[in-house]
């Protein structure tokens, strides 16, 4: 998988979003460029309130002088901040057929069977077994992600680091 | 005591030594003003503005120490233009030209200069503190000329101060012949630092209990250092990131065994995670910890830390402790007094943050808890009541709800309630900042219960000047106020215009007074300093009588004895 290295989080979202779909389906490819799904006005509103652990809220507008942390520490804590690679690296996740989008931190997990084990979980699935050769047996989905070049990847290939 | 001779009532006052105290003291009678008067070695000045160093020496001739501070409290949060004042280059000069034997010189929120730092370390011979404390304008050239002047010096704290770095050499200024060094703190300098200077200082300073190296002094030298001062108390390391199998780090770990003094920690500027267990020897005899500033350390080696620290009494830290981390804290700090809990995601939406239940579990577990600053995500009404039972002996009590005007997350009510607990139970509280959504019913309760109180910060809260009104009314004991964006206007500012000769100082900034009723307030009070803070110069505030309802943005008023000052910048308009 790729490493995204030190990208601001808001970058990250179109390098590495993962999509689960029927395989061999090119229409999943386009509806996964775009964030955004038909949704009744009162789900869309349920999703802002659940909120915390899942969105990636935009930088909010800042108030100056707010929060109330002395010049001093807020610019060493914004230098490591640059510095760092941040905690936690969550790309977005959509599933065909699911509502709304899910954001897993990959950091996370120590490899792929771990990270399968985690999506399964989370979209009450089951993404079979994976063999070297043909891919994902067993299932009717699987698990692909778009890499930096646009192209959509089967999950497992690459090295976990 | 009208029957003792002057000198054993001086001898009495010896050791009265707060300064409250003495001030207490110097008002019982002219015998009594007068012996306190020439007896008098340490002064503290809240606010440089209040007073003049001229009558400072008239009323202290025999003035040793002397603690200025300058800025107001919100300068730390830039709500305060870097030219506003705070200069302490005039206190020096009058210093100087008294030739009062200086000794210690302790700054806060002051603005000072190379030249400043120059002129004090060839001005008094006996110069043994210099304090720094969020302070700007000076360089290391200044540091160089402390270094290099001052006979005697003990102690060279410098605090969060802005310096701009010259890279010189000013440790290697501090002549072959100084061995008086007691405290050395350049932690906030952000150049490099000549190693070997400060090695050769280190260990020809037999009295050092005080070291806090800055960022440029990495894990090997910090070994040799610990080698050289094994007698040291407090230490702030600089740099730590090592790999835990080189020699280094083995020799660090031996070092750190032999410093059975060690009693506080801080600093970790740049650190990986896996070093810190070189200090697990020495943690059962920290009583002060602080890894506020050591972002890249996770929650996990915090706690494995904190979990041998038993003796603990002062804890700041990050955040990313977690409420996980704070229930450890709980069960393992039982002597803790002082916890800070800053925030490591200042942009908000952080992930570990800490809740409410943290705050809850601290306060359950830890009885002497008199003291906190708590940066944190959501809180609730029934949480603060629970805290309010577990401490009724809080002293201190910050709390800060990141999101501005965020209500109980669980009833999505005002945490009016809680705050009230709060006051109500904690009837030593001094000192109060207030965060969340907040109606006018706080400020009714602080009013009525909270008679100690000193010192309020109010953020984003109230709804009407009866807010304001309540608190003025009801804190006889009211000393700093400071408010920003809160509906608070002139009614509230001119109810009482004596109040404020019994207060330090008010800051009002983002509210509904206007620039009539700031006016009619400086004509009320001439003993006050109105200062209008406007940094638009496009927008100059008329004089003209229907301007005269625009609304002042940020106000600043303080009492003093000394009229306006000279010294205040164009944008800065004193009525």
């Amino acid at each position: 998988m790729e490493k995204v290295g030190v990208y601001d989080e808001l970058d990250n979202l179109k390098a590495t979003e993962l999509r689960l779909g029927l395989p061999g389906t090119e229409e999943t490819v386009s509806c996964g460029k775009s964030n955004k799904r038909a949704l009744p006005n009162n789900t869309e509103k349920e999703i802002e309130s659940t909120g915390k652990t899942e969105t990636a809220s935009p930088p909010k507008a800042q108030i100056v002088g707010w929060p109330p942390v002395r010049s001093y520490r807020k610019n060493n804590i914004q230098t490591k901040k640059n510095e760092s690679e941040g905690q936690g690296n969550y790309v977005k996740v959509s599933m065909d057929g699911a509502p709304y989008l899910r954001k897993i931190d990959l950091t996370m997990y120590k490899q792929y069977p771990e990270l399968m084990k985690s999506l399964e979980n989370m979209f009450k699935f089951s993404v079979g077994e994976y063999f070297e050769r043909e891919g994902y047996k067993g299932s009717d989905f699987v698990p692909t992600y778009e890499d930096k070049d646009g192209d959509w990847m089967l999950v497992g290939d690459v090295p976990w680091e | 005591m009208n029957y003792f001779p002057d000198e054993v009532i001086e001898h009495v006052f010896d050791f009265v030594t707060s300064h409250k105290d003495r001030n207490a003291i110097s008002l019982v009678c002219k015998s009594w003003y007068k012996i306190e008067r020439y007896s008098r070695q340490k002064v503290f000045i809240g606010n440089c503005y209040a007073i003049n160093p001229e009558r400072l020496l008239r009323r202290f001739p025999c003035l040793k120490s002397l603690t200025l501070k300058g800025k107001p409290h919100f300068a730390d949060f830039n709500l305060v233009p870097h030219e506003w004042g705070g200069f302490v280059l005039p206190w020096i000069e009058a210093l100087a030209r008294s030739r009062v034997g200086l000794e210690e010189l302790r700054l806060k929120r002051m603005v000072v200069t190379d030249e400043s730092l120059e002129l004090l370390s060839r001005s008094f011979v006996n110069f043994k503190s210099l304090v720094l404390v969020s302070c700007e304008g000076f360089t290391t050239d200044g540091l160089a000329s402390i270094a290099a002047n001052c006979r005697h010096l003990r102690d060279l704290d410098l605090q969060e101060n802005e310096i701009d770095d010259h890279r010189g050499q000013w440790l290697s200024c501090f002549p072959d012949t100084c061995t008086t060094l007691v405290t050395l703190n350049f932690a906030c300098l952000e150049g490099e630092t000549n190693l070997v200077a400060l090695e050769r200082l280190v260990a020809r300073s037999p009295n050092l209990k005080s070291l806090k190296l800055n960022r440029a002094v990495p894990l090997d030298a910090l070994a040799r250092l610990m080698v050289c001062a094994p007698q040291i108390v407090d230490l702030g390391v600089g740099s730590y990131e090592n790999d835990p199998d080189s020699e280094s780090y083995l020799k660090l770990k031996a070092a750190i065994k032999k410093c059975t003094l060690l009693r506080s920690l801080s600093g970790f500027l740049e650190a990986a995670p896996h070093c810190l267990s070189a200090f697990h020897p020495i943690c059962h005899n920290l009583t002060s910890l602080n890894l506020s500033y050591a972002a890249e350390i996770h929650g996990s080696h915090l706690i494995k830390l904190i979990q041998h620290c038993k003796k603990l009494q002062r804890l700041w830290i990050l955040d990313s402790i977690g409420d996980k981390g704070l229930e450890v804290v709980a069960s393992t700090c039982k002597e803790l007094q002082e916890l800070r809990v800053f925030p490591s995601d200042l942009l908000g939406g952080g992930n570990t943050a800490v809740t409410e239940e943290g705050l809850v579990a601290i306060s359950a577990g830890c009885p002497k808890l008199h003291s906190i600053l708590y940066f944190c995500q959501q809180m609730t009404n029934a949480a603060l009541v629970t805290v309010a039972k577990n401490c009724p002996n809080f002293i201190r009590f910050r709390l800060c709800i990141l999101e501005p005007n965020k209500p109980d997350h669980v009833t999505s009510q005002p945490l009016d309630e809680g705050f009230g607990a709060i006051v109500k139970a904690c009837k030593s509280l001094r000192r109060l900042s207030l965060s969340g959504l907040l109606t006018d019913q706080v400020f009714l309760y602080i009013g009525m219960y909270a008679n100690q109180l000193e010192m309020l910060s109010i953020a984003f809260a109230g709804d009407t000047d009866k807010g304001m009104l309540y608190v003025l009314n009801g804190c006889k004991k009211m000393k700093k106020l400071e408010i920003r964006d809160s509906p608070f206007g002139d009614t509230a500012l001119l109810a009482d215009v004596s109040k404020y000769e019994t207060m330090r100082s008010l800051w009002m900034s983002s509210c509904e007074v206007t620039l009539s009723g700031c006016k009619r307030l400086a004509q009320k009070a001439p003993w006050l300093n109105v200062e209008i803070i406007n940094e638009n110069d496009n927008n100059r505030m008329e004089e003209n009588g229907h301007e005269g309802r625009q609304k002042v943005d940020k106000l600043y008023l303080y009492r003093t004895v000394v009229g306006t000052r000279m010294d205040a910048p164009p944008f800065v308009w004193i009525l």
